[in-house]
Order: structure tokens, then sequence, then C-alpha cells
């Protein structure tokens, strides 16, 4: 539950301010973006996303060496993205 | 890949070693601590260490919220889940974590209803579905993972749900850092920072560490690059005389932290007066526990708890590993009695645990030829 996973956003929802739609290596999965209130967050940025959450905007280039980071970790990482695609926040 | 061979370039990775290297000055001992469980993953995984001179050692520190939850929490949170119209939820990290009465895995085995959740918002959907029941979600963790047990919270609230509580566990970083300075036992010359809590606490928090402590602390990133490079700075301070909060990782931590995040916590959550840490004992004003304001939410009032204090068993050194006193390969159990697959202590059950990452990757490593020697 520690890591922190990026994700691009796909679509921000007209209907719930507080979610966007976000790819997780391919796997399109709604995040509250709650705490990114004072940020203008629009398809195509990236978020560091923690236990459902967006903690923070990040660039590309942090996202790939992230993601990267993340695959080294292994168990960890596929774990939590098995539990990342049976979640469902909405 | 470009974006990654930026962090990871070997030659660069050289000519920082060869930089640190000239840095340190003859016959001088530097001992860094990360304070952040996923700092010391990346430090085994790419041997770090090998990079560096002998003279300066890494040694691992208390940030991971898995490995310092006390076994008494653990038996509090399965009495609760043995309530008949309880269903427990939790993130996967935890189910193996040893209590003294066993794990959740084994409370779930014995017919408890726990289940794992990847998100707080999956515990309050699960409440939601299941309106004769009463939802508790297992909190744990740092700064990091508190504002979205809050903001969990705060929608429960707004939603009216009254089958939903947390079982508050947060802890937070900066009393755990003043503990180790504190502490006798380790003498320590700076800190590489940690870089997801920073991100919501920022770096103003750690400015005591230089103020009061005298020593000098940098927010890194988990790059290997990243962490060579806040070597270097920490090095690089001492070399003139200079004690500073520095932020390596400000490529995603704000120097004053997430703001929503923190009136987040503050709206719903208070600092307990004192909390036990695992290996650390009790450390004053280092938790957070549920607001009267939200004492419907909090499963702590809810439910009465046993609250026993459980003492680690004798074998497990782990007090001493999370403390940075001991490395993990010192402690007698390791990789023997106390293993990833039957672990006894909780550093050896996280991933992010030191023991787990060094038993993941340690050897590997300390095989690999010295970097630094050669560079």
């Amino acid at each position: 539950m520690c890591l922190g996973i990026p994700g691009e956003i796909v679509e921000i929802l007209a209907d719930r301010e507080d979610l966007a739609m976000v790819s997780v290596e391919g796997v399109k999965r709604a995040v509250n973006i709650g705490l990114l209130e004072d940020e203008t967050l629009v398809p195509g940025d990236w978020i560091l996303i923690h236990v459902g959450f967006a903690l923070s905007k990040i660039d590309e280039r942090e996202a790939k060496a992230s993601l990267e980071w993340l695959t080294g970790v292994g168990d960890a990482y596929t774990d939590e993205l098995a539990a990342l695609a049976e979640s469902d926040i909405t | 890949m470009r974006f990654v061979d930026e962090f990871r370039d070997a030659g660069t990775a050289r000519a920082l070693a060869t930089r640190i290297a000239a840095l340190c000055e003859p016959g001088r001992h530097y001992k860094f601590m990360e304070v952040c469980g996923g700092h010391t993953h990346t430090i085994y995984k790419h041997g770090l260490e090998d990079y560096l001179p002998e003279t300066v050692s890494l040694v691992h520190g208390p940030g991971c919220p898995v490995c310092v939850i006390p076994m008494g929490r653990v038996d509090d949170a399965i009495a609760i889940a043995e309530h008949d119209d309880v269903i427990l939820t939790t993130f996967g990290d935890m189910l193996r974590v040893p209590g003294g009465r066993g794990s959740f895995f084994d409370s779930k085995a014995a017919g408890a209803d726990i289940r794992m959740v990847y998100s707080p918002l999956d515990a309050l959907k699960v409440a939601r579905k299941n309106p004769d029941k009463r939802v508790v979600f297992m909190a744990i963790g740092f700064e990091t993972t508190a504002p979205s047990t809050a903001m969990t919270v705060l929608r429960a609230a707004a939603e009216g749900l009254d089958n939903f509580s947390i079982f508050c566990n947060h802890v937070t970083i900066i009393p755990a850092i003043k503990a180790i300075l504190d502490s006798p036992d380790l003498r320590l010359d700076g800190f590489i920072g940690p870089g997801h809590v920073s991100t919501i606490i920022g770096c103003r928090p750690y400015e005591f560490i230089a103020r009061e402590h005298g020593k000098p602390l940098v927010c890194a990133g988990f790059e290997p690059l990243d962490i060579l490079q806040s070597v270097y700075q920490l090095l690089l301070q001492l070399h003139e005389n200079r004690c500073e909060i520095e932020n390596q990782y400000a490529r995603v931590v704000p120097w004053d932290g997430n703001l929503r995040a923190l009136q987040a916590i503050g709206e719903v959550m208070e600092l307990r007066p004192h909390f036990e840490w695992r290996g650390l004992g009790f450390i004053a004003q280092s938790a957070l526990r549920v607001r009267e304001k939200y004492a419907a939410f909090d499963a702590e009032r809810i439910f009465a708890v046993p609250g026993v204090r459980v003492a680690d068993p004798k074998a497990c050194q782990c007090g001493e590993v999370l403390k940075g006193v001991l490395r993990p390969w010192e402690c007698k159990v390791f990789g023997t009695a106390c293993t990833p697959e039957t672990p006894i202590g909780t550093c050896m059950v996280s991933s992010e645990g030191a023991c787990a990452a060094y038993y993941n990757f340690g050897r590997f490593s300390r095989e690999r030829v010295k970097e630094a020697t050669r560079a």
C-alpha cells in the first residue's frame, strides 16, 4: 500500500468533480482527485496515485521513471496492480 | 527509455561515486539514515552501497508503516473483526503481519470476515453494499496515507453512512525521527528524507533537525541516482560546514507540501498523547486519532478493544533494525527462522521492510564489484 503509482488522466468526470478516469499500465480506473483541488488537471496529465487518491501532479519523465522503479519492485507492484484492478471507488 | 536512463546512467553513477569519495575526509566515518522503506528497496536492489566508500554507511530507518505497527494493535483489530456483524477491511500488506494471537490471515481462516481493499474508498463501498453489517477500515500509514483516510471519513459523513468506521493507526514521521535523534544508541551524520511523505508534509517540518540537532537532511527521489545525489549533497554540506534541509526531489515534493491534504487530516484527526511503535516503544504525539466531531466513524470508540500491550517475540530484533542499530543480516533469526514466507517480525513481512528488501536483493548486491574502489 505504500507505493505511489503513476497514471495518465484520460477523462475528468463531469458529474463527479472529485473523480478522474486514469489509465494505469493500460487499465482504466477511477481515481479520486480531491487532494489536487488547487491544480488544474486535464486529460494527458500524469498523476501519482496512492490508495485510490491522486497525491501530486508529475511530469511524464517522472512517470516513466516511477513505472520503471515499480517494475523492479516485483511482487509488491504486481499485487498492488491486481488490487487496483479490483478496486471500484466510484 | 531515454527518460529512465537519465536517472540510472552507470557513467553518471560512477562520476557521482568519485565526487562522493573526494568529499570524504580521511579517517572520518559517515552514517546516514534513509528514513523511507522505498529508499531501502532501491539501495539494496541496485547495490548502491557498492558505489560508496567503506567509510560511508547507510542505515535503515523506521519508514515502513506496516513494520512499525505493534502486535497489540493487530490483536485489537482482530478482536473487532471477531464480532459477528463486522467486516474488517484492510490493505493486503497487513494480512500476514503477526499479532500476539496470529495474523489477520489466521483470523480470516478461523471465520472472521476480513477483506482486502486497495483504497479506503473501496471499504466505503463495502459499507454501502452491506447496510446490515458494520464495516471497519484498518487505517495504517504515515502522512502519505492519512489524507486518503481523512477524505474517506469526510465522504462517509457527507453521505450519512452509519455503518462505516476506521480503526485509526496512522503515525507521523517527525516524532519518530526525533526519537531516533534522541536515542543514545545511534550517532548519525544526516538523513535521506522520505519522498512520498514529503509530498504531503513538505520540507518545513524537518527544519528542526538542522536547527536543533545540527544534522542535514536531503529529501530524495527513489531512483538510484537520486539517492547517490542525495548522499553527495549531504557530504557536501558537511564538507562546507553547512547544515540545511535540501530538496533533491523537487520534481515531486513541493516545499510547503499539499495544503489540501494537511487540511483534510487536521479536520478529521488529532494527535494522540502517545502511541506505541514496534521497536521504538511509546513516542509522544506520534500518531493520529479520530476527532470527537467524527466519533461516529471511530472504531476505537464504537468497539471495546482489549488495548493490551504485547511484547515482541524474544528472537525478533525488528526494533533494533527499525532504529538502524542492527543491519538486517545481523539479526539472529534473519534468513533462518525468519523469512518472507514465515516471517517472525514485521520487517520481513512488508516488501518495504529492510529485512525483506535485503533478503530479496541483498546477497546479490554484496557480491557486486566495489564500484567505489574501482572509480
